[in-house]
């Protein structure tokens, strides 16, 4: 995945519908230079990554999978010059869907930066039944 | 009473330009993803060029579902900043090196994938649906090669920074 790498991304544990990935702090990704603040564009794209790796590493199994839409919700500022670490649990999946919610912190894990629930696609065997 | 003599087009657009340019610059992410504005009178698209690195699949291949979001998101926070310089911009208070007043925060942002994002340039217009002295509402539009067929949009609600205060 480029864009994964482009981000600097780094994968913790990932099993049974449950994914950790986290991201350096970075200057390239910052949103408000006065403050140092990383956009929060960056931190939906690790929101969104730790999701869908989240779908694919649920028991059910799917070959792939897409975003189907994504909330967001920003709780606080990211501290700038903390790792970003993103949790998320697919906690329920159907033939055709998985729903997620995941949680981004930073090195202060008793308060969430950002929260997030999402749907996404499931992308059985062809041929499967449909 | 006579009017003002308008301004020569010259000065207008330089100001307007100098003053996208600053709001954009402040943004260092908008940068790293390579994102610019094309500009007509208060009218702003947003430009995502297609590149290696903006792939999340390469199986497709298609745009990661984070750059989309990012985008839209840039998207909406440069357009309601845009919108709330406009004034400034136009009576001359605002213009090459002015002080630019801090960004609207995000509180929330839904994005809605439609389809998948194909290895293409991309581009997105935000509209600001609600504009108060606290908080705004801002919808984003992200299209590929047909205007007529988004391949994401967004709604996003935004915390003003405080004027005056």
């Amino acid at each position: 995945m480029p864009h994964f790498q482009a981000l600097g991304m780094e994968l913790g544990k990932i099993a049974d519908g449950k994914a950790e990935i986290s991201m350096a702090y970075d200057e390239r990704f910052i949103g408000d230079p006065e403050t140092g603040v990383i956009s929060g564009g960056a931190v939906s794209a690790l929101m969104d990554t730790t999701s869908g790796a989240a779908v694919m590493c649920h028991p059910t199994g799917t070959m792939g999978t897409a975003t189907l839409d994504l909330r967001i919700d920003y709780m606080r500022p990211a501290t700038p010059g903390q790792r970003i670490t993103a949790h998320a649990e697919c906690y329920h999946v159907t033939r055709t869907v998985a729903f997620v919610r995941a949680t981004a912190t930073d090195e202060d894990t008793s308060r969430p930066v950002a929260t997030a629930t999402g749907t996404f696609t499931i992308q059985r065997e062809e041929g499967g039944k449909k | 009473m006579s009017r003002s003599r308008p301004e020569p087009v010259q000065v207008i657009k330089q100001r307007r330009d100098a003053a996208l340019t600053s709001l954009v610059d402040g943004v260092p992410y908008a940068k790293f993803l390579g994102i610019s504005f094309d500009r007509r009178g208060d009218e702003l698209t947003a430009v995502l060029p297609f590149d290696e690195k903006l792939i999340g699949n390469q199986m497709l291949p298609a745009i990661h579902g984070g750059v989309t979001a990012a985008f839209l998101e840039i998207t909406a926070v440069i357009g309601l900043s845009w919108q709330m310089l406009w004034n400034d911009i136009e009576s001359g208070d605002a213009g090459g090196d002015m002080t630019l007043p801090r960004m609207p925060k995000t509180i929330d942002f839904t994005i809605d994938y439609l389809r998948s994002g194909l290895p293409r340039d991309a581009y997105a217009r935000a509209r600001v649906n609600r504009s108060g002295r606290r908080y705004a509402s801002v919808h984003v539009e992200g299209w590929q090669d047909n205007r007529q067929r988004l391949f994401a949009q967004a709604t996003g609600h935004f915390l003003m920074p405080q004027r005056d205060e």
